[in-house]
């Protein structure tokens, strides 16, 4: 179909300002959070409600064109890349929140709200969103969804899949589906489940049912300083094994500490090799007693240093140098690449080891921070675009940061998504008949497979191509695949 | 003790070249949840045993048959639990059994449900192909979560054939306080601890009394006993069991057992009939002979929805029935995993 003959359809029902089909306002919508792969969308749509959303879907649908949903463009992995001969669907103007039901603890928002500024509008009631990912200031409920956003409170309070109830969503063919339910389960399958996480390939989201929780009484947190990385890993195991749950448990290894620390003076050890930040949170009783054990395990694992905050704008201190990490970096390198393996804690000393060789190999330094509850790693890659050639060393760099993952039992991506960045290792990750029935589950919702096509999966025929590059001690990956 | 996979795979297989429906069977003390199914029996027992399991990696993957009371037993070992607090129909109960039928017990608002703690899987769906989705870690979003969708999918979607999940410490000291009120009065007050920070498990009312259990270290437990009042339930443990397990005399009846999924501070539905509220109001069983048709369709008008728990009558449909669209998903995806309909079939709803 023919660009104008497709915004004449559009005009039936979309204001003129919400169409952009002209290069200069389409260039904002070129990427999303993972800057370094750009495309320039078709055309861009910004409707306002639901019946604009269907309405739209099912003009894509019936003349075969694809559709990309985007919320704030803050996903790290190219969820939202659009495609040149696709529409991108834009649902910024989603952004009501359409009732807080103190009582039964929930939100009822669309998609488009800001993360934080569900937290902000229950406060009042003592309440709040828990999952809170770095990115919580802009990025919104609806790519939380697409995603299963984490944060740093993921190992106690859980990620996006387990802090939403239900789900308002339109299917590739303009029909509405509510999935979950007012309780807390929904009747039939757990579609909420398979929704969260599945990164706009099996439906358009246009309402979210968040859980809220209590404000917890009183939240303590210690950081400590310790010569080497394995006894920071020994230290989170100790606290563990002792039957904690940390509300928040991270590391951050040395570059990462005077990356930080140079940028915000918030008093880290930067002479450390690691340090740990462990929050406890509950009531104060819980609380006071929990900290003392912990700082007990800390010491006796190998911490030469352990202080607790002493009031709570010490304590906001000691995570503002965490969650500034990335922006540090950010300031020692002109660019940083940030991956998002996840691994068993255990095996922790022997990945960054790991990724030090490939350092070494690559020629590009990386600093480490760490959601070392959950095991979740992101190290950061630094490197200069500017550079011939730095930009693709970052890339197979990170690539085969992935890979070590997955050979240590972990996997290509905690909380960020496959989108356009990982598509070729999940090959490494999945067998062909996993890959198949994955796809099989996509047709199921998009028998058309013009939601977000190209992301999250990989076809087999692109996994045969790229194990043809990657062959690990002789074996051939996917090898009952014809090699093109 | 050991892996039964590939003979699994390999009956599956003769099954999908016949054509002929197979009825999953592990520990086969929930025959009485679901419709009917008709088919051979596919005997899943003896795939059983713990795969794995790690005390300070908070993770453990056992095999679909493996016996909940093996796995908990494993766990109190190392001070740990399976934070849902799995019901028992037996002893035979399995972890696999009770991820099929998705069922949490009295912790589920506190901790999460079944589907909450399910890490990973290994499945092996209709086609024969044994697959794995998830992992043993924390956070993990590479592809569909697949893994999930299996729990209270009843066997219709894959035979789980090994099973990772988080699992939680104990805690420490739990005590269990009881409180005199009427329904509505009931539902005020359990609303009321919810919305405030405190160490709450588990919240149930059974008619004439709120009984609010509290865990933490000692200090904890004692300053919310001090705060929160009521009167101190002893063998407290057991009585939380009776709700699990349905044993509560509650539950002796011969009537239709209901359970309906609703928002907590829902009021009192206008239908005929004994309630049982768990789960601070959100999960709440009926006992009644009102026509199914109207439990669903007040199920549907709260927002939530309706299963018919037990029934002496095996012929009646057991879930909310779901809206056309909706169902459609559930076929294509009951297509995607078993395109030949021999797993379980019908035991959900008729056209799955």
């Amino acid at each position: 179909m023919d660009k104008g003959e497709l915004i004449l359809l559009f005009q039936k029902f979309l204001s003129t300002e919400a169409i952009l089909s002209e290069e200069e306002d389409l260039r904002p919508y070129e990427c999303d959070g993972l800057s370094a792969y750009r495309t320039l969308p078709w055309i861009v749509v910004l409707p306002d409600n639901v019946y604009q959303v269907r309405s739209i879907l099912r003009i894509c649908y019936e003349h075969d064109i694809p559709v990309v949903a985007r919320g704030a463009g803050t996903g790290l992995s190219g969820g939202a890349l659009p495609l040149e001969n696709g529409v991108l669907l834009g649902l910024a103007k989603f952004n009501r929140i359409l009732e807080i039901d103190p009582s039964n603890r929930i939100a009822r928002v669309q998609p488009g709200v800001r993360n934080l500024a569900i937290s902000q509008a229950v406060a009042d009631y003592g309440l709040y969103y828990a999952p809170d990912p770095s990115s919580q200031i802009a990025c919104t409920i609806g790519g939380n969804v697409a995603e299963n956003s984490g944060g740093v409170h993921c190992l106690k309070y859980g990620l996006t899949v387990h802090n939403i109830l239900r789900l308002k969503l339109i299917t590739m063919d303009g029909e509405l589906v509510t999935i979950g339910g007012s309780g807390l389960d929904g009747p039939g399958y757990d579609l909420l489940a398979l929704m969260t996480g599945s990164e706009g390939m099996l439906g358009v989201i246009i309402e979210v049912t968040v859980k809220l929780i209590p404000v917890p009484d009183y939240a303590q947190v210690l950081l400590a300083a310790f010569n080497c990385v394995e006894d920071a890993g020994k230290a989170v195991a100790a606290i563990i094994a002792e039957g904690h749950i940390p509300g928040g448990l991270e590391m951050m290894d040395n570059l990462a500490i005077r990356a930080a620390e140079d940028f915000i003076h918030v008093g880290y050890p930067i002479e450390a090799a690691a340090i740990l930040l462990c929050e406890m949170d509950g009531t104060q009783i819980q609380v006071s007693d929990d900290i003392d054990q912990v700082r007990s395990l800390l010491l006796a694992n190998g911490a030469y240093d352990v202080r607790a905050a002493r009031n709570d704008r010490e304590r906001q201190q000691m995570w503002a140098g965490r969650k500034a990490a990335f922006p540090a970096v950010g300031r020692i390198a002109p660019d940083y690449y940030c991956m998002d393996g996840t691994i068993p804690r255990k095996r922790l000393a022997e990945v960054l080891r790991g990724i030090l060789t490939l350092s070494e190999r690559y020629g590009l330094p990386v600093a480490n921070v760490f959601h070392a509850g959950d095991g979740n790693l992101h190290p950061l890659i630094l490197y200069d675009a500017n550079k011939p050639d730095d930009l693709e060393r970052a890339e197979k760099f990170g690539g085969e940061i992935l890979e070590l993952c997955v050979r240590v039992g972990g996997t290509i991506t905690g909380e960020h998504g496959v989108g356009v960045e990982k598509i070729n290792q999940m090959c490494v990750q999945f067998k062909s008949a996993e890959l198949e029935q994955f796809h099989a589950v996509k047709t199921a919702f998009d028998e058309k497979r013009l939601l977000n096509p190209g992301k999250a999966v990989p076809t087999l025929r692109r996994c045969a191509e790229f194990g043809a590059m990657h062959v690990h001690r002789g074996e051939l990956s996917h090898p009952e695949l014809e090699r093109f | 003790m050991s892996d039964i996979s590939l003979e699994l795979q390999e009956i599956v297989q003769k099954a999908l070249e016949l054509e002929s429906p197979l009825r999953i069977v592990g520990g086969n003390t929930k025959a009485f949840y679901g419709r009917k199914s008709e088919g051979d029996i596919l005997e899943v027992s003896g795939h059983r045993g713990i795969v794995n399991y790690e005390p300070t990696e908070l993770v453990i993957t056992v095999r679909g048959a493996t016996p909940l009371a093996e796995i908990e037993a494993a766990l109190a070992e190392n001070n740990q639990m399976l934070g849902f607090e799995p019901p028992y129909f037996g002893s035979q109960s399995t972890l696999g059994g009770t991820m099929a039928c998705g069922f949490s017990g009295p912790r589920r608002p506190f901790a999460g449900a079944i589907r909450d703690f399910v890490l990973g899987c290994k499945l092996l769906n209709g086609k024969a192909e044994i697959l794995k989705f998830g992992g043993e870690v924390m956070k993990n979003v590479a592809g569909y979560d697949i893994s999930r969708l299996m729990a209270g999918a009843l066997g219709t979607l894959g035979v789980l054939l090994e099973i990772s999940m988080k699992i939680l410490p104990k805690p420490p000291t739990e005590l269990t306080l009881a409180y005199e009120m009427d329904f509505e009065r009931a539902v005020e007050a359990m609303t009321t601890w919810c919305r405030q920070p405190s160490p709450l498990s588990a919240l149930c009312f059974d008619g004439h009394r709120v009984f609010a259990r509290i865990s933490g270290n000692e200090k904890t437990v004692t300053s919310a006993h001090a705060r929160m009042g009521g009167e101190t339930i002893s063998a407290n443990s057991d009585f939380w069991k009776s709700i699990r397990d349905q044993r509560h005399s509650f539950f002796e009846c011969t009537a239709n057992l209901w359970r309906l999924s609703m928002a907590p501070a829902s009021p009192e539905p206008s239908l005929p009939g004994k309630w049982f509220l768990d789960w601070g109001g959100a999960q709440r069983w009926l006992i009644t002979d009102a026509e199914p048709e109207r439990i669903f369709r007040i199920a549907e008008e709260t927002g939530g929805h309706g299963i018919l728990y037990r029934s002496p009558d095996p012929a009646t449909d057991r879930f909310q029935p779901l809206p056309d669209k909706l169902m459609q998903l559930h076929k294509n995806l009951k297509q995607a995993f078993d395109p030949a309909g021999i797993l379980n079939p019908g035991r959900m709803h008729a056209d799955l």
